[in-house]
């Protein structure tokens, strides 16, 4: 009786495991299925887009009028925007790919800049007409790969997720038909890449490659960097100071030099020629804050006085909880220079000073000559936009969408309950740059 | 003459008096604002104080949230124009007292607004009643649980300029993901590659693209983002955010000890932060 009764019981139970197994294994699939599809979708439409944008180019090329070519010119880098995005939904990103997602950017830039530019005024230059004929050729090629690729994904049925766990599995592909295909189309533009586009479509990037930055100054050795730490801040003498240098890979040579010290934990990073401080963090616990934004302000002027940074002058302040973020700009003749920043970060319970990134002033400050401005402040005032009420007004150099630094008028002004920030060129009143200034943001905590 | 002399005297008399008197009172409903200099960018309940009192006195619109913005700035600086003080948008000692004594401050009244969530405004002259927007009452205190003794949490935070608190979010989670057994300043590096990877060409323009790009950090692909992440992560993602980049303009970086890529030892390296090898 017993006996019937267990095999009874183990029966139903083995019936019930049965088909939870089924289901879990439907749903598994089921889901194996969206994730498949969403990474087939990526792939075909960025072999759909790099084929469309091959032929827009070619289209563009036989165009005449800057009626047409504007539009067109704008069409194409719509649609890099797109292609560069599904490349980056593709699960390639160990796999070398980046040289394609650059070439596409690159494409972007060069559409930009010309389709915004008015071509009435200014028609393409016959470089320009040159690198577009290149352009074409090549996203031609890619084309081809990309078409060659996606037939042979249809034809034999290849699924992402495989490409996925051969990747995941480090195996060496033997056969793996969509990482070749890949491969080569990767091969193919690191060709041209470095050739040509580096060249010709150089002044319309936006930062031409800097492998190296300079600094000036005569490299330091350990103990000229001792005695910069110490005109810095006070270690103590037992305290163990761990140096290390920068690999090849960095674009300024550094020095790195981290400690503890009764529970802080500090971190800085010096140049190695002219033991210019980087970057400064101290970690520790910060208490409820007892000082003032505005004092930990002068605090952190002070701070940057004795690092050796001076005429720097506060243009924000930010508090966070119990610490503040104040930006600071470098100042000559009243004159604020925004690319030469330095961020400093004050603990707002005794005022410390527990950070500094100097990066920006490091990599752009030099002797610069600035030149009087051309228009009047009130020329300047024309050329923004009526319906601003302008609060404030000065004067400053700012980089501008091409990367040059260009002698602004900066006004600060009101439309409705927003605060925007103009910069209208002072040479020849080009609207440089129009930002809306951050409002704070709902807590959605505290809301909620 | 002498009557005129005696009336000065008494008038200097009436105020000697009369003005430890007043401000006595001032503070009694007050309890004034603490002596530090409020400039923009400030929170707390200085500044809760501040909007209130110069919406009192209608130079300031927008809520009372306790973060000392654009809006409140151009409220103190038309504040200032028109009782003929220094226009310079900082609230010092002298702000104040002209504010202190020209507005009420009802304190209770809100600070209990703040901590029910509720939609009010603060104008003088019109019942308080009448301020405050009916609706269904969120479950009262348990919007704010606890914040009691620590003040009034504020309603608005300070975020750097493009970024959502849902961004640093975000980000935090897929650093506390990636690096939380790592140093502050891995951390810290770890954010600013996501950061740096956002500006090259060679990734996606989002940060939701670079985290979310398959295959570009682990802890996406296992699952170890949707952990919560701690206070310190979202440190260090608001240091990455504000300029801090350890990691010297590093676009990688491995564990040398569980990399198994041959094609990620091939990249220049820049540096060790914990155990992490950042590379171009």
């Amino acid at each position: 009786m017993l006996r019937w009764i267990s095999i009874g019981v183990l029966s139903v139970a083995l019936v019930g495991v049965g088909v939870w197994g089924y289901q879990e294994h439907q749903e598994k699939n089921a889901i194996l299925i969206q994730a498949e599809n969403n990474y087939q979708r990526s792939f075909h439409n960025l072999a759909y887009y790099v084929d469309l944008l091959h032929d827009k180019i070619g289209t563009v090329l036989a165009m005449n009028t800057a009626d047409s070519l504007s539009p067109q010119l704008t069409e194409i880098w719509r649609i890099t925007s797109e292609a560069h995005t599904e490349v980056g939904q593709l699960p390639l990103s160990l796999l070398p790919f980046n040289k394609t997602e650059e070439f596409l950017s690159n494409i972007g830039h060069f559409s930009y800049r010309t389709a915004i530019r008015g071509l009435d005024d200014e028609p393409l230059s016959d470089e320009e007409v040159k690198t577009l004929e290149k352009l074409y050729e090549h996203s031609g090629e890619i084309k081809r790969e990309l078409r060659k690729v996606q037939y042979l994904v249809l034809e034999n049925n290849l699924r992402w997720m495989d490409v996925q766990l051969a990747l995941a599995t480090q195996e060496e592909q033997q056969d793996n038909t969509i990482i070749d295909g890949f491969k080569t189309v990767e091969k193919n533009v690191k060709g041209y890449s470095e050739g040509m586009i580096h060249t010709s479509l150089n002044g319309v990037m936006e930062e031409p490659e800097e492998s190296q930055v300079d600094i000036t100054g005569e490299k330091i050795d350990h103990q000229q960097l001792r005695n910069k730490i110490n005109q810095i801040l006070s270690i103590d003498d037992g305290t163990e100071l761990r140096i290390t240098e920068t690999g090849e890979g960095s674009d300024i040579g550094l020095y790195t030099v981290s400690f503890d010290q009764d529970g802080t934990y500090g971190y800085m990073d010096f140049t190695q020629k002219g033991g210019h401080l980087l970057t400064f963090m101290i970690n520790r616990e910060i208490g409820k804050p007892n000082i003032s934004l505005y004092e930990g302000m002068e605090r952190a002027g002070r701070f940057l006085q004795k690092t050796g940074y001076d005429h720097m002058e506060a243009y924000n302040s930010v508090q966070y909880q119990n610490v503040a973020v104040y930006s600071f700009a470098y100042t000559e003749d009243d004159v604020r220079i925004y690319p030469d920043a330095i961020e400093v970060k004050v603990a707002l319970d005794n005022g410390e000073v527990i950070g500094i990134a100097a990066r920006d002033y490091l990599t752009h400050h030099k002797e610069r000559t600035i030149n009087d401005p051309e228009l009047t402040l009130e020329e300047a005032k024309n050329e923004v936009n009526p319906n601003v009420n302008i609060q404030e007004q000065s004067l400053a150099v700012i980089e501008n969408d091409l990367g040059k630094e260009v002698l602004c008028y900066e006004f600060i002004g009101t439309l409705g309950e927003d605060t925007y920030r103009i910069y209208i060129n002072a040479q020849d009143g080009f609207e440089e740059r129009v930002e809306r200034l951050k409002q704070p943001e709902v807590d959605f905590g505290s809301v909620s | 003459m002498k009557d005129k002399k005696k009336f000065l005297i008494f008038i200097f008399l009436f105020f000697m008096v009369n003005i430890p008197l007043s401000s006595y009172e001032n503070s009694q409903q007050s309890h004034a604002f603490s002596p530090r200099v409020l400039q923009k960018g400030a929170t707390g309940d200085d500044v809760i104080e501040l909007q209130a009192r110069l919406q009192y006195l209608g130079f300031y619109n927008g809520d009372i949230d306790g973060v000392f913005g654009w809006r409140t700035y151009w409220a103190v600086r038309n504040f200032q124009y028109e009782f003929g003080l220094t226009v310079d948008g900082l609230v010092g000692a002298e702000t104040k007292e002209r504010l202190v004594r020209a507005s009420r401050f009802d304190r209770e009244f809100i600070h209990e607004q703040i901590r029910q969530g509720r939609d009010f405004t603060y104008y003088g002259g019109v019942p308080k009643e009448q301020q405050v927007k009916r609706q269904p009452d969120r479950g009262g205190q348990a919007a704010n649980p606890g914040n009691q003794t620590t003040g009034t949490r504020t309603t608005a935070v300070n975020v750097p300029a493009g970024y959502s608190q849902n961004d640093i979010q975000m980000m935090a989670q897929a650093v506390y993901g990636e690096a939380r057994g790592e140093p502050y300043v891995g951390q810290v590096a770890v954010a600013a590659v996501i950061l740096n990877r956002v500006e090259s060409p060679s990734f996606p323009n989002t940060v939701s693209g670079v985290i979310f790009e398959p295959r570009a950090f682990t802890a996406v692909s296992d699952g170890q983002i949707w952990l919560t992440p701690d206070e310190t992560a979202r440190q260090a993602v608001l240091d990455a955010i504000n300029g801090w980049d350890p990691s010297g303009n590093a676009l990688y970086y491995f564990n040398p000890n569980t990399a198994t890529s041959d094609w990620i030892w091939s990249r220049p390296q820049i540096k060790q932060i914990g155990k992490h090898i950042f590379t171009k």
